[in-house]
């Protein structure tokens, strides 16, 4: 734990829902979905939104699931902005109409972000396992300039669709996006499941690179690019989420308060139900928040590395779903013991072949 | 050369890009996608004049007489900070 009293969370992912049509196989919610009847109500959700704004969160963070699930977004969405927050609403556009997203601007919404499953019908709708998807956010998309929402593409990567970053980079312009997000997968939760059809190559990753860096240059002033690597081929983590609770704070369907979303993996961990303790307690006092702030829970080779300061010693939701220790060294390191087995292994589903494992819903 | 800034250019702070003062932090903020940089007081001087009508040139103007400083300087300093803002698509000129 750390002795300095952490800094105020900057944004909020609130989790609406779990529940989403799209089957996409890289899906970052648990493994286990809640249910509908395991839901916060509107007026927890308003709640905390309420109290998020008092303690200093600036940006929040409409996701699921699929957002647009719930029939009271609208109502969320207009009292977040009441009270002071930058609404943004990560959505794949299915489940939006004109009406609502008339209704969302009348709200105040201030930006939407929407996902991309592939550059064509064929691709994304193989991908998000959801005939007709494709076409549907092209809609989407065309009601949103209409509107004059401002627009974040985000592009999930992998080894199915990385040769065709220069079209989605184009997609991304034809929309009127100003900022793309080209994320590579992030193999935790469902996407673990779709390692050997999902992983890319190294020379993909290689390329990726040289591709959003030549992009940047040509669109600057144009459309931002933000760009999340394949960690599995790095020698070095990433700076997961700035370092354990530090900037971002998670909300889960039921009420859970997590300090990523993939927190839950943690099992040595609890979290604490917004519904339940208030927010600022959570955020500042409990030991989930606080197993990994700081520098003091660090074992080697972290503790005496120069680059802790840096990346924080990795991604412990990786530490704990490979090293089998949430306090390990995130084993992408190369300084991780098992950072051999980790490229290797990633070598080897970068260079399978494997059926996409959908998503399903619990009934 | 898309952040080009010249006289006659009319800067304009898009939409989903405002400012928002941080009671918890004390600090003006400049609020965009993802982004939230703080505004120091020249920062915000400028800003404050940026109103989607007035040209770069009118802004520096304005500025130049309120805080008695030459226009030369106030222009170099102004499109700087504003063609900052426009490679990073939270301002543009029109």
């Amino acid at each position: 734990m750390s002795a300095l009293r952490p800094n105020p969370p900057m944004a909020m992912l609130a989790e609406l829902t779990h529940r989403c049509p799209l089957a996409c196989p890289y899906c970052s919610n648990p493994l286990e979905l809640e249910r509908k009847e395991r839901e916060l109500t509107t007026d927890e959700w308003k709640d905390i939104f309420s109290q998020a704004a008092e303690m200093g969160v600036l940006h929040v963070h409409f996701s699921g699931g699929e957002p647009a699930s719930r029939r009271d977004l609208e109502e969320m969405v207009a009292h977040a902005r009441d009270v002071g927050l930058y609404t943004n609403l990560i959505t794949s556009g299915i489940g939006l109409n004109k009406r609502r997203l008339d209704a969302l601007n009348e709200c105040g919404l201030d930006h939407v972000q929407l996902s991309l499953q592939g550059v064509d019908s064929e691709m994304a709708d193989w991908v998000g396992g959801y005939k007709g998807g494709f076409d549907r956010k092209m809609q989407v998309a065309e009601w949103i300039g209409e509107i004059g929402f401002p627009l974040t593409l985000n592009a999930v990567m992998h080894k199915k669709n990385f040769d065709r970053l220069d079209e989605t980079i184009a997609i991304a312009l034809d929309m009127g996006a100003r900022r793309l997000e080209v994320a590579t997968v992030q193999f935790h939760g469902w996407a673990a499941k779709n390692r050997a059809a999902l992983m890319p190559t190294r020379e993909q990753a290689k390329q990726a690179r040289l591709t959003v860096n030549a992009a940047r240059e040509r669109l600057e002033g144009v459309l931002v690019i933000d760009y999340v690597p394949a960690d599995h081929h790095s020698d070095y983590p990433k700076p997961c989420m700035g370092g354990w609770a530090s900037t971002g704070i998670n909300v889960a369907p039921d009420g859970a308060v997590l300090p990523c979303h993939a927190a839950h993996t943690i099992k040595s961990l609890t979290f604490d139900k917004a519904h339940e303790k208030p927010l600022k307690e959570i955020w500042y006092d409990s030991d989930a928040f606080n197993a990994f702030r700081g520098f003091d829970w660090m074992q080697e080779p972290c503790r005496s590395c120069e680059l802790k300061t840096k990346d924080f010693g990795g991604c412990r939701c990786q530490a704990m779903a490979i090293a089998g220790d949430a306090a390990a060294t995130d084993p992408v390191c190369i300084k991780s013991p098992l950072h051999g087995e980790l490229v290797r292994q990633a070598e080897a589903d970068a260079e399978a072949d494997a059926d996409l494992v959908y998503r399903v819903m619990p009934t | 050369m898309s952040v080009e800034l010249k006289d006659g250019d009319r800067p304009v702070i898009l939409r989903g890009v405002r400012t928002h003062f941080d009671k918890v932090r004390n600090v003006w903020l400049l609020l965009a996608p993802e982004r939230a940089l703080k505004l120091d007081d020249v920062g915000r001087a400028i800003l404050d004049e940026v109103d989607g009508t007035r040209t770069f040139g009118e802004i520096t103007a304005i500025l130049a007489e309120k805080y008695d400083a030459p226009v030369d300087r106030i222009s170099g300093d102004a499109r700087t900070y504003l063609s900052g803002l426009m490679a990073r698509c939270m301002v543009e000129a029109r």
